[in-house]
Order: C-alpha cells, then structure tokens, then sequence
C-alpha cells in the first residue's frame, strides 16, 4: 500500500519539476514574460505579485491537503482518531481572516493599478515621451492603420517609433476585434459604432507580433499583423516614401471596397487619406444621416461629429 | 409554396462535411443497434411504460445521465478534432478542417460541454439525491420534473439536428453580436444554438423551481435548515442561482432571435442597437452560471470527505456562510469577462476586487475539508482520489482566475489560450473531477454493487496527467501570446510542440474516459463480486440515503424518518436506533406514468426545429399541440396511484429480509 | 399541503417572470435614446390612450380580486360572474394595445425602426403577451369551474391565476411610469 502512493507522489512532484523546467525553458520565446514596453513590463510585475501574494495560501493548502490526509490515513493506528473534532473557531476565525487579508492586499493592489494601467490614460512615465497617434479599424478580416498627423494609412502592418507613445483609437467595421500587442502591454476591444483608446509604447526597437485576440468569423487566424518598433529617423523616412509613393489614395469609394469580406491580405500602404474617414467610420453606425451611400461619390468623407 | 412548407429548408442542408458524415452514420449505427436490440428483445413497452412516461425522479436522473454520457461523447469527439487540427495546421499546412469547420467545432464544443453535460449531469445527480438526502418520497412537482427534461432532451435534439441538417453557428458558444447578428451570421447556425439553448434553459429553470421548492418545503419531520447536508444546501443555492439568473439567459435569447427573426435592434451595429448590452446581459446569467456548475461540486465534497474520513463535517455553520456568501457575489462580478471593453478604471478595479472576493468563502470550504480529515480516519477509496486531484487541479486554476480578476493582468491574458486553459481547469478539475467522485460514490445506491476500483483508479491517472499535459501548454502558449480560437497560426511564432503536447494530453484523457466506460462493464460483469453486502450502506457513511436499501424501491421510504441531528443516519447507528423507529407504515401515494411530458417535449423539439428553419405553419401547430397537452394534464384528475400500508410493509420487510440473507 | 406547495411554487415562477422583465427593462432603459433619427416617445405616446389602459387593467385587477374571494367561500356563480367581468376588461386591454401597436405600424415605426423602437415594442408587447395567455388560462378555468364546481385540484389553479393577474397589473404601472409618463416628458 504505502509504496503506491508514495510512487503516486513522487511522479507528481516530479511532473511538476517538469512543468517548472518546460515553463523555464519557454520563458525566453514567451514573449509576456519578455516585456518590451513600459504597459507590459508593468503588467508582467503584476502577475508575478499577484501569484507570490497567492502562494501563502495556496502552497500551505497544497501541501496540508496530501500532508493530513497521509497522516490520517485508515491504516495508520498510530494517529489519533477523534470524530468529535468538528469546530475550532479560533482556527476557522484564521482562515477566515487570513484569505481575506491576501485578498485586501491584492485589492489594493488591484484598485492601484487599474488606475495606473487604465489603456485610455496617456502613459505617465519618468520621462516625458513624444506622442503619434493611430487609428486602428478592424475589418472583415484585416488590420487598418490610419496615421492620422502623418496623412497615411497602412493593411496589416504598423510601424511606429521607439520610446514614443502610440495613442491608438480603435474600432471596428466588422464584428468585435481585439487590438492586442502582448510584448507592449493589454488589448482592448473594438467595436462599432463605438471608438475605444489604448495607449502603448516600446522600449526597444524590434518587430513584435500583434493581432486581433477576439474571434471575429471564418478569416479571424488571418488578423496577424507586425508591429515594428523603429527610430524617429527611419520612421520618418517610412512615412515620406509611402506619401512619394504611387501607391492608392484612401477615400470612401476606396474604403468600401477594401471594407468588403478578404482574407490574408497582403501588406499594403495608402499615400494618403481623406480627412475624418476613421470618424465617419464610426458616426455611420450612430446616426442614419452618413450612410455609406450619400458620401461615395464626393471622395470626402462627411462627419457630424468628431471623436467621441 | 415550397417556402411556405419548407420555411429556409432546402436539401443543400443535407451536405455536410465528410467529418461530420463520419460521425453522424456512427451515431445512426448506435442508433440502428439500439432498435435492433430493442426490438428484438421485445423490450420497446418496457421502455415506454419504465422508462419514457415516468415520473420517478430517480428514473429521470437516470435519464439525464444516459443523454449527458452521450452528449460527453460528441464534445470529446469534437475536443480531439480541434487539438489535432491545431497540432497541425502550421505555417503552409492549414490541418484537416476547414476555418468554417474549426470554428463551428469550438462553438458546438462550448455549448455541449457546458449545457448537455455538466447541467444534465447536475441536475442527475439533483433527481437522484436530493429527495433522498432529505428524506422525502418524492420532488415537490413530479409533473414540472418530467416536463423539465423532456424540455431539456428536446435542447439536446435540436442541438444535435444541426449535424444532420444545416450547421452549427461558428461563433463561439457566447455569440457575441454584431457576429451573431443576421449581417454576419445569416445561416441557420445562429438559430440552432438559440433554440437549443432556450429550450434547455427553460427545461433548467422549471427544474430550479422544483428543487427550490423542494427542499424548502418536503424536508423530513426535524431536518431544520441548519441540519440539512451540505449537499442540500449546496443545491438550495444552486437553485435560487437558475431561478435568478436563467430568466436573463431567455430575456436575451429572445432579443437576439427578435433581431434575427424580425429584423429589430437590440444588439445590431446601427440603427441604435448596443451590442455591449448583449455582453452584459449574457454574463449576468453567465458568471452566475458558472457557480451553478461548481456549487453542487462543493457539496458533493463534502458528502464524500466526511464520509470517508469517519467525520462529521468540519465548521458546517461557516460552509453554509460560505455558500451563501459566493451565491450572493455570483451575481456581482459578471464585468471581469469584458474589463477590456473599455469601461472605465473604478468600474473595472470595483469588479475586479468583487471577484477576489469570492476566493475567500471558496478557500474557507477548502480548509474545512482539510480539517475534517484532520484526527479522522481517512479511506482512499475511488471518490476521494478525485477528491485529491480536484484540490491538485482547482487551486492552479483559482490562482490563475485570481490572476485574471486583476485588470491589468487581464488585459494581457484576456481571449488568450491562458483564459481557455484556466477555465478548462475549472470545468475538468473542478466540476467533472467532483462530478465524477459523485457518481462513484452513489453508484451502488442505484444499483447494489461498487464499481471497480482498480480500473477506476487507473482511469483516475490517466485523467489527472492527460489533463496536465493537455492544459500545462496551454497556459504556457497564453504567454507564448496564443490567442484562442486559431485555425491556423504561422510556423514563426513555435507554439507547434506545445500544441502537440497538448494533442497527446487530450488522448490520454480520451483513454481516461474509455477506461471508465470499460469499469462500468466489467463491473457489471463482476457485480456478484462487487456486491454491496450491507444492503445500502457500503461506505459506512451518515446521511439519509444510505439507511434506505438499494436499489432504492419506488416509494423511497417505507416511513418517513423523523431526524434530531446532523449526519441522522451516522447518530442513528451510533445510537443503534433508527429514526424510523417506532412509527407505523401508511398509504402512499405515487404519481402515476403520462406520456404528456415526452409528448410535450417532442412538440418542443418540433417547435425548435422549425422555428430554426422558419417553417411557420409547424410551428403554429406545435403551439397548438402544446396548448391542448397542457390543458389535457390540467383538466385530468387522476394522476396518482395509491399503495396500501399494508402492501408497503410487505414490500419493505422483503427487502429487509433479501439483505439479511 | 400540495396547495401550498403549488402556490410557494407559483411565487418563485413569477419571480423568474419578473427577471425577465427586469432584463426587458433594462433594455429599454439603454435603447430607449437610440432613436437613430426615427421619432421618441415624447412625438409617439398618446398619454390619455395609455392612461385609458392603466384604468382598465387597474379595474381588471379589482375585479379578479373579486373573483378569488368568490372562489375561496365557495360562491362559483359570482366567481365565474366577476371572472367574466375581468375577462372582458382584459380582452379590452390587449384589443387597444394592439390597436396602438397597428398604428404605430402603420406610420413605419414599427420595431425595426430603431433600437427604441425594439426596446418598447418588446417590453410592452411582452406584458401583453402574458395578458393573453392570462386571458386563456382564465377561459380554461372558467370552463372547468363551471363544469366542475371548485375542487382541491382548480383550488390552487385558481389562486394561482389570481397571483398572476395581480403580477401583471404591477408589471404595467412600471410600464405606464418609465415607459410613458417618462416617455412623454422625455427623461
């Protein structure tokens, strides 16, 4: 008897061993744990306190759990058997209080830095940084980037420089997405007719995966886009060569068809945008005056309304 | 015309996939053994007067355990298509199924799992044990109780019609709109998982009520509230959480079929219709939902743990605070699904903490388990082996749910594969670990013999490691940035080996659920062997259930025991008196077999069916057969059978004579 | 023993049915701004028409009472006499909804107008829906206490009915007070 399941719990400490080894081994590819960027460097903290708080109940159950129920096993004449041990306030006052005081910690921590990592709060780091603005739409089923201070746009890809916080506006004009960027922090959802915001920013250059994290229908394993980190030179002459490209000019003509169902688009840029096409994206879904009729054929976009 | 008698149906709804032909002519060929077999054994008035027109609600559980032991089938089937597509469908390889496919997989996947098996077999385990525990012959309204499960088989039968005609919604299980909505879904699929949810959450809700009034009103003479089992209370709980909360669920259904159907906005893009709305009522039945699956677990543990450590249940009064204390918070945290909606900071931290909370009630249940078998005497027998695995596997999960209920964590973790593999822990670890010790420790009740350990043991590794292996990666690749859902992923990002790792894993849990199909043949096969001698009472154990024979006869209770005491059946036999001692059998009255409900529920399912392919005039019918049902039950005055005292006594000193010998 | 099981019963299932309107609620208050350039409740809602129908369900519910009194000492002809009267004053009800319904059809602001317009047609019409299956819940009994005199097996039936009339009557003063005195002040 006492063979088996001393057997039985070394193989699954030993399975544990090779959880904590596999865990090990992946932590250089998994990229949360590999923080580029201010939010998520703050987010990967985070976690690592909250599970730290965690194991001062988890482990002392874990390990009481096998311990006790080893002890008091049937076969073992030697422990004390009382059936009358049913209350002990004292004890049940302690785990009462204990889990809570874990919790009240964490809930401070939590109300902490909710605040702090609130992704429609501008980023408060030590040193100011420079600031661009994205416009991120999700479409059926592809990525659009409106730079809105540069006048360009790019599918399925987003440059951006370093140490410079990205202010991202993000809706959809598809099904819910989720703009998510794990190596520079939190997603956040998008959605018709409505207009959220996400701030981010890298810390080192680098090309880092982004994606929609929010299934949006048959092409959503496509919303996989690159989001390259780059210096204020070089994005700069990114953006110039797109606006000296001859590439196509984004209107609402423009817009809808590329609006229409694809999947796996290639990487594409539009030199240049019309102006307030990301709102009118998002005020054709609030108000009936704007439908995508009435404005195709000016190639300006109308808006009623600017952000919301 | 041809609309007007086929609604949407054309036969391009029969072409399916060659997968799901595959698994649709397998089932037909079950299907075709079963009526073969029925047929020849001539057993098919059997089944119809024993079986389809009952209102014994120990039959009933039965019932609903056959249909969630099948419905376990397809949404496993359907787990180790997905891990295989996922282990290979690399960079220029896109797997064996198509993105549609995939997605309808992880749809149906989600609403099997969660509505046609873990409820079915909650609310088993509900018929099963609930009247027994608290002494009673019967449920409250053993009508409504039969009505509640032919309403939730016909669920199950809509559910499964979309294999045979049309397809699944390839939403996910919560069919957020504006996908769900006609613009981006305007195949049947939406309908179906509408209709069989509906019809399913309605059969829940008539259970919940009966329950509820069950256990407030048909308590055993003495059982007052703080005497009831923690199972009852636990139960009691569970059922004020389904009254509350499924009406949500059909309030929000119905909206979304108004939408689909009449072309309304409640939760389209535009037209001033607000999808977050959907979100928000959908997780305000959903969190709840949620508890209403592990409640009964905590309830069950603390049958199990008591019984086998020779110990009456360590601080009962502080687990029914806790119990009370996680229905209330059940309903006050249903934001923690969507803090990356973009509500504001305040809200989000509010939700957050309000979650934690409920960590604190669950970890108090855990430490009294510790310390009940603290100075007992503890048995490792199969329950407890899942009881063990459970507190392995529901702790990891409730540190990573703790983990996520920190919005700034779950802004990084959210619709990642971390989410998929903590819920997964919760649901495998949690509610089928602490199902399955249920149903092996009830198991002879029912039938008068144990199940084999030994198999069942086996089984019970298999489970545990398939489940690391299978959920480990998982957690690992959340890091990795996976996000859930992917037909397909680039070979650049190596998430390859874990997701074979993870495919491996879900095999051996695959081989977990073989054995345990196996030990319920081979125990059959040695029952003689595994008899229970005692006659009903195999584990030595201390609640009501086990003073009564089994297989448990008819009535339930020859007499209605009178209780003084917690665990009244332990105090009875360590007084060695029995509470039924002393007082006289009488008449009691059964209600008698009617094929109204599994009539009612064939027109539900012929309502759902057709309402799913907008053949209107069927479904005017089926209203119509349903009104005339209904009236024909109300207006009948003879529905119960009367057995005479002196009948019941005869009865019940054979038995008692039958487990002498 | 059974009555008051069906009854304790009874209440629990009207209070599900009162989360369900709770949930219609809820959606109303959410949609009922979103009017998407179609017209509000303050242009729509006839107040003396929606008073009219408060007056008539409010007597309803005065008449049922009545009726339950009737039934509980045993008088079936004024029980069914006062049944009758309810019956009527119901079926009028759920004639002029319908006729507000029709009208605002007709002028295209049906449900699909506007999220508004779903959010009223749904909460309002689902009171209505449940008037009509009182309505024919209320025929059946009538049916079978005239038939059958009052017995243990429509007692409770009986009483239950009562409960259900009275829930509806306070489901609409919700209604009448969000949806039209609200509506037609333009909260």
């Amino acid at each position: 008897m006492g063979v088996k399941y001393k057997i039985a719990i070394l193989s699954f400490l030993f399975l544990l061993a090779v959880a904590g080894l596999v865990l090990f081994f992946y932590s250089h590819s998994a990229v949360m744990l590999n923080p580029q960027g201010f939010v998520s460097l703050h987010e990967r903290n985070l976690m690592i306190i909250a599970v730290l708080l965690m194991s001062l109940v988890v482990l002392p159950v874990f390990i009481l759990t096998f311990v006790i129920a080893w002890k008091y096993r049937e076969g073992n004449s030697k422990a004390k058997y009382n059936p009358g041990l049913v209350r002990l306030p004292i004890y049940e006052v302690l785990w009462w209080s204990f889990p809570f005081a874990i919790v009240a910690a964490l809930g401070v921590i939590t109300w902490i830095s909710t605040h702090a990592l609130n992704p429609y709060k501008p980023l408060q780091m030590q040193s100011a940084a420079p600031s661009i603005t994205v416009q991120a739409v999700a479409l059926d089923w592809k990525w659009l980037f409106i730079y809105p201070q540069q006048g360009i746009a790019s599918l399925n890809f987003l440059e951006f420089p370093v140490n410079t916080q990205v202010a991202f506006k993000i809706t959809s004009d598809a099904p819910m997405n989720s703009l998510w960027i794990p190596q520079l922090g939190g997603q956040l959802y998008g959605m018709p007719g409505m207009s959220t915001q996400l701030h981010l920013i890298a810390q080192r250059p680098g090309n880092y995966m982004g994606m929609s994290s929010n299934f949006s229908g048959e092409g959503f394993a496509g919303m996989q886009f690159t989001a390259k980190a780059v210096s204020s030179s070089e994005f700069t002459s990114w953006v110039n060569t797109i606006k000296n490209s001859s590439s196509t000019v984004l209107n609402v003509a423009e817009y809808e068809a590329l609006a229409k169902p694809s999947q796996n688009n290639p990487i594409s840029y539009y030199s240049s945008v019309v102006p307030n096409l990301y709102n009118w994206i998002v005020m054709k879904y609030m108000t009936p005056v704007s439908s995508s009729s009435t404005s195709a054929g000016t190639g300006t976009a109308t808006s009623t309304s600017t952000s919301t | 015309m041809m609309s007007f008698i086929f609604g949407k149906l054309t036969l391009s709804a029969f072409e399916q996939s060659p997968t799901i032909l595959a698994a649709v002519s397998f089932m037909g060929l079950v299907g075709l053994v079963v009526i073969i077999l029925l047929t020849k054994h001539k057993r098919w008035g059997w089944l119809w007067r024993e079986w389809l027109t009952t209102l014994d609600h120990k039959k009933i559980g039965m019932m609903y355990l056959v249909i969630a032991l099948i419905m376990f089938f397809r949404g496993g089937v359907e787990a180790l298509l997905m891990r295989g597509q996922q282990s290979i469908s690399v960079g220029a390889s896109t797997g064996f199924l198509s993105a549609n496919h995939f997605d309808q997989l992880f749809s149906s996947h989600g609403v099997d799992m969660i509505f046609f098996v873990a409820m079915p077999l909650i609310f088993a385990l509900f018929n099963l044990i609930i009247p027994l525990q608290i002494g009673s012959r019967d449920v409250a309204f053993p009508f409504l109780n039969a009505m509640s499960f032919w309403f939730f088989a016909a669920g199950a039968m809509v559910f499964n019609m979309s294999l045979i005609l049309g397809h699944f919604a390839a939403t996910g299980w919560v069919a957020y709109p504006p996908l769900s909505e006609l613009a981006y879904s305007p195949g049947v699929g939406v309908d179906y998982w509408i209709w069989a949810l509906q019809l399913a959450g309605v059969g829940t809700l008539l259970a919940g009520i009966n329950f509820l009034v069950t256990i407030i009103k048909m308590r055993c003479p003495g059982m007052t509230l703080m005497k009831m089992p923690l199972f009852i209370w636990t139960a009691l709980a569970t059922n004020v959480m389904v009254v509350f909360a499924f009406p949500i669920l059909t309030a929000t259904l119905g909206l979304l079929f108004l939408d689909r159907f009449f072309g309304m906005h409640f939760f389209t893009a535009g037209f001033g219709g607000n999808a977050m709305m959907y979100v928000n009522l959908f997780w305000s039945w959903g969190h709840p939902e949620v508890y209403i699956l592990i409640m009964p677990i905590f309830g069950i543990f603390s049958e199990v743990v008591a019984t086998f450590s020779k110990k009456r249940l360590f601080g009962y009064a502080s687990m029914v605070y806790a119990t009370a204390a996680i229905t209330l918070l059940s309903f006050t945290v249903w934001l923690h699904h969507f803090f990356t909606m973009g509500g504001g900071a305040d809200l989000n931290a509010f939700f957050g903490i309000a979650t934690m909370l409920i960590a604190v009630p669950t970890g108090v249940k855990i430490f009294n388990w510790i310390f009940t078998m603290y100075q007992g005497r503890v048995r490792f027998t199969l329950p407890m082996y899942w009881f063990f695995g459970f507190i392995a596997t529901f702790t990891l999960g409730g540190v990573a749910g703790v983990m996520m209920a920190i919005p700034g964590i779950d802004y990084e973790l959210h619709n990642s594969l971390f989410l998929v593999a903590h819920f997964h822990t919760m649901l495998i670890g949690g509610v089928m670990f602490g199902l399955f010790s249920g149903l092996y420790y009830w198991f002879p009740k029912y039938t008068g013999f144990k199940l084999s350990e030994a198999v069942g043991k086996w089984s019970f590794w298999c489970w545990l490691i398939g489940f690391f292996l299978a959920f480990g990666p998982l957690y690992i690749l959340g890091f990795m940035g996976a996000t859930r859902r992917l037909y397909h992923y680039s070979a650049s990002t190596g998430w390859q080996p874990l997701f074979i790792v993870a495919g491996i894993g879900s095999l051996i849990i695959a081989a977990g659920f073989i054995l345990q199909i196996a030990q319920m043949f081979i125990s059959y096969r040695d029952r003689k062997k595994n008899i229970d001698l005692t006659g009903g009472d195999p584990w030595d154990a201390r609640t009501l259930e086990w003073s009564i024979p089994s297989p448990v006869p008819e009535y339930n209770f020859a007499i209605i025991p009178e209780v003084h005491d917690r665990d009244p059946f332990w105090d009875a036999k360590q007084k060695g008196v029995m509470a039924t001692a002393g007082r006289a059998y009488e008449d009691i009255s059964v209600p008698k077999n009617t094929s109204i409900p599994i009539l009612m529920g064939g027109l539900a399912f012929v309502f759902g069916f057709a309402i799913v392919w907008h053949i209107i005039w069927l479904v005017v019918a089926a209203l119509l057969g349903g009104v005339t049902l209904l009236a024909w039950r109300l207006s009948s005055v003879d529905t119960e059978r009367v057995i005479p005292a002196s009948e019941v006594e005869r009865m019940d000193s054979e038995l008692r004579q039958k487990i002498a010998a | 023993m059974k009555d008051d099981k069906t009854v304790f019963g009874f209440w629990i299932f009207l209070m599900s049915d009162a989360i369900i309107f709770g949930a219609l609620f809820a959606t109303y208050a959410i949609l009922h701004g979103n009017t998407f350039g179609g017209p509000g409740g303050k242009v729509l809602f006839d107040m003396p028409f929606a008073f009219a129908e408060t007056i008539i369900l409010l007597a309803s519910t005065f008449t049922v009472g009545l009726a339950v009194m009737a039934v509980n000492s045993a008088k079936v002809k004024k029980a069914l006499a006062w049944f009758a009267v309810t019956f009527v004053l119901g079926a009028t009800f759920v004639t002029l909804e319908i006729g507000e319904f029709s009208r605002f059809i007709a002028s295209g602001n049906g449900p699909q107008r506007s999220g508004f317009l779903s959010s009223y047609f749904a909460l309002v019409g689902m009171h209505g829906l449940h008037v009509t299956l009182g309505l024919l819940w209320m025929v059946f009994i009538m049916i079978q206490v005239s038939r059958r005199g009052i017995n243990k097996f429509n007692l409770s039936n009986l009483n239950s009915l009562g409960l259900f009339w009275h829930f509806l009557d306070i489901i609409w003063i919700f209604i009448f007070t969000i949806v039209y005195l609200m509506g037609a002040i333009g909260i």
